[in-house]
């Protein structure tokens, strides 16, 4: 179920120059949360940030319940986002969205996340090895400095980077790297989140060697619940509501993708 | 106890507050936030005769204190609705509109002949008004003839309330609503949005497939409490009044200003609880000020 609530930040955290990852808590144990769900943020103060942010859930600290937000700074709402402190509140609309499918137990998932678009990865990747199926992360940034703490992904399973510099990993793009090339024939699935252009670069790769893609669209969102029908995507049953039907889509379900 | 009833020309409501069309879905959207019930009526998203895909993405840009829209009246078509959603929905104890719309006046007749046969629809929203189609739509609502060409049209055959969504995108908007008044309609309902539009500067490109889209939040406010106003003091019939509504301050603003009802519309993309925080903030208005009934507020305004 749905709902509108006054959390707590707990923590935010500067990662780099362009993200921060906010902890938010509940007073009330968290509904289920799946991976490839998200919040809507009310960002306050300002004519300029007049409707809620639609921003993906990174991780779940369910001990703790807690929301863990990666928050990449890009506009007016993400700044004053990143300038929230330990004990200020914020107004999430949450979980939202549906979710990544879960393969069966044994098999290999590819995970490749670019921007800020690795935020649902952490959380799939955890969920895919609690059920028996072994996920692989591949994280792609512009640069070294840009890249998300490897860390926590790293706890999980194994982290191929590429970097558009060449500062870490393998120099160029995520469809580059030998997990979207010769070890790609091994995945049960792909998933994807990041820029369209990456997306759609991983979709296609993925159709090529017939494995399934589910990709996370980010498309602009008003309500978050399907009232207002203004984040549509097209595709073969016509428009679908991002926020409602997605944001995970089998990229079969996608036109022209 | 303080009475929040009100009525719109025989059409009785448990309070003044409704929902706006397309910004609350067909109500179900919000019953995980809400009780559907206790709002005073819902507005269900636009209808037409045939199933509709509404304009290509994207439909939507945020602007200071508002937003601009083009969705194009995404929707399934009439029988769509009569047989998957009304009956999900009839239930609800509350008013509920359809919002009637049409590229032809021969589609809003049949649609809206459609919808006179369901029981628990009390009365249709005659959409004249949305600034997002190529044709029909605000085409009718913009010059008087054809305003009242379709009002007339669809009242020799919707034997309901029918009121009319009115646009501000006229000259004179007590010219159309004393014209619609003229030939039926039991009450106009407005804003609908006004015509707007946003280029992304970086881009050089329009932020709408469709370059221009429909305006709303509190920015347009003040427009639409003026025109409530003007159209307060032109016709005798009930006004249901909206435009930025995003407390019960506002809501109270256009009772003054002369509205029966109010309808929220963006402000429920917000914070999908906020009908009921508008009913409660009226009721602790009318407490704070001695009044027992709410339609002591309509017109209420004091010009010394």
């Amino acid at each position: 179920m749905k709902k509108v609530e006054l959390l707590t930040v707990t923590k935010n955290r500067r990662i780099n120059k362009e993200y921060v990852i906010i902890h938010a808590a509940s007073n009330e144990k968290l509904p289920e949360i799946f991976p490839g769900q998200f919040v809507e943020i009310k960002v306050e103060n300002g004519p300029n940030t007049f409707l809620r942010r639609p921003i993906s859930i990174h991780e779940v600290d369910e001990s703790k319940n807690e929301i863990i937000l990666l928050i990449q700074e890009i506009g007016e709402g993400s700044r004053l986002l990143a300038k929230l402190r330990e004990g200020d509140t914020i107004d999430l609309i949450y979980p939202l969205g549906n979710a990544f499918s879960i393969p069966s137990k044994g098999s290999k998932a590819l995970l490749v996340g670019g921007g800020v678009g690795v935020a649902p990865m952490l959380i799939l990747g955890r969920v895919l090895k609690e059920n028996g199926v072994e996920p692989h992360f591949l994280l792609g940034a512009r640069s070294k400095e840009i890249l998300m703490e490897l860390d926590n992904y790293e706890k999980i399973a194994e982290v191929g980077v590429t970097t558009e510099d060449g500062s870490l990993g393998i120099k160029g793009f995520v469809t580059d790297h030998p997990l979207m090339n010769e070890k790609l024939g091994e995945m049960e699935i792909v998933y994807t989140c990041g820029p369209d252009p990456m997306m759609r670069a991983v979709a296609k790769k993925a159709k090529e060697k017939d494995i399934k893609c589910e990709v996370s669209l980010e498309n602009l969102m008003a309500c978050g619940i399907g009232a207002c029908l203004c984040c549509v995507v097209d595709t073969k049953d016509g428009h679908k509501c991002t926020c409602t039907e997605g944001p995970v889509f089998d990229t079969k379900e996608l036109k022209e993708w | 106890m303080v009475n929040l009833g009100i009525d719109l020309n025989g059409l009785s409501l448990k309070n003044p507050v409704m929902t706006a069309s397309g910004t609350f879905g067909f109500g179900e959207e919000y019953e995980d936030f809400i009780n559907i019930d206790d709002l005073g009526g819902i507005v269900v998203k636009g209808t037409t005769l045939h199933h509709r895909e509404g304009n290509p993405y994207p439909r939507m840009a945020e602007t200071p204190s508002g937003m601009l829209n083009a969705v194009g009246l995404q929707n399934k078509g009439v029988d769509y609705f009569i047989s998957d959603i009304y009956p999900r929905i009839k239930h609800y104890k509350t008013g509920i509109f359809v919002n009637v719309s049409g590229s032809t006046i021969e589609d809003y007749i049949a649609t809206a002949e459609k919808i006179n046969e369901l029981e628990h629809i009390p009365g249709i929203e005659l959409n004249i008004s949305c600034p997002n189609v190529k044709e029909g739509g605000m085409a009718f609502g913009v010059h008087c003839p054809s305003a009242v060409a379709v009002t007339e049209a669809v009242r020799k055959v919707y034997k309901k309330h029918l009121m009319v969504k009115l646009s501000p995108n006229v000259t004179d908007v007590t010219e159309i609503a004393k014209g619609v008044e003229g030939v039926g309609a039991d009450s106009v309902s407005l804003i609908n949005t006004l015509l707007g539009m946003a280029i992304n500067v970086e881009k050089r490109k329009p932020a709408l497939s469709t370059i221009t889209g429909g305006l709303s939040g509190p920015c347009v406010k003040p427009v639409a409490v003026r025109m409530v106003w003007q159209v307060f003091n032109a016709v005798k019939i009930p006004i249901v009044g909206m435009g930025g509504i995003m407390n019960a301050y506002d809501a109270i603003e256009f009772m003054l200003a002369g509205a029966t009802a109010v309808q929220i519309g963006t402000a429920n993309f917000i914070d999908p609880t906020v009908t009921i925080k508008v009913i409660d903030g009226i009721k602790d208005y009318m407490t704070r000020h001695n009044i027992s009934d709410v339609n002591e507020l309509i017109g209420g305004m004091i010009i010394e």
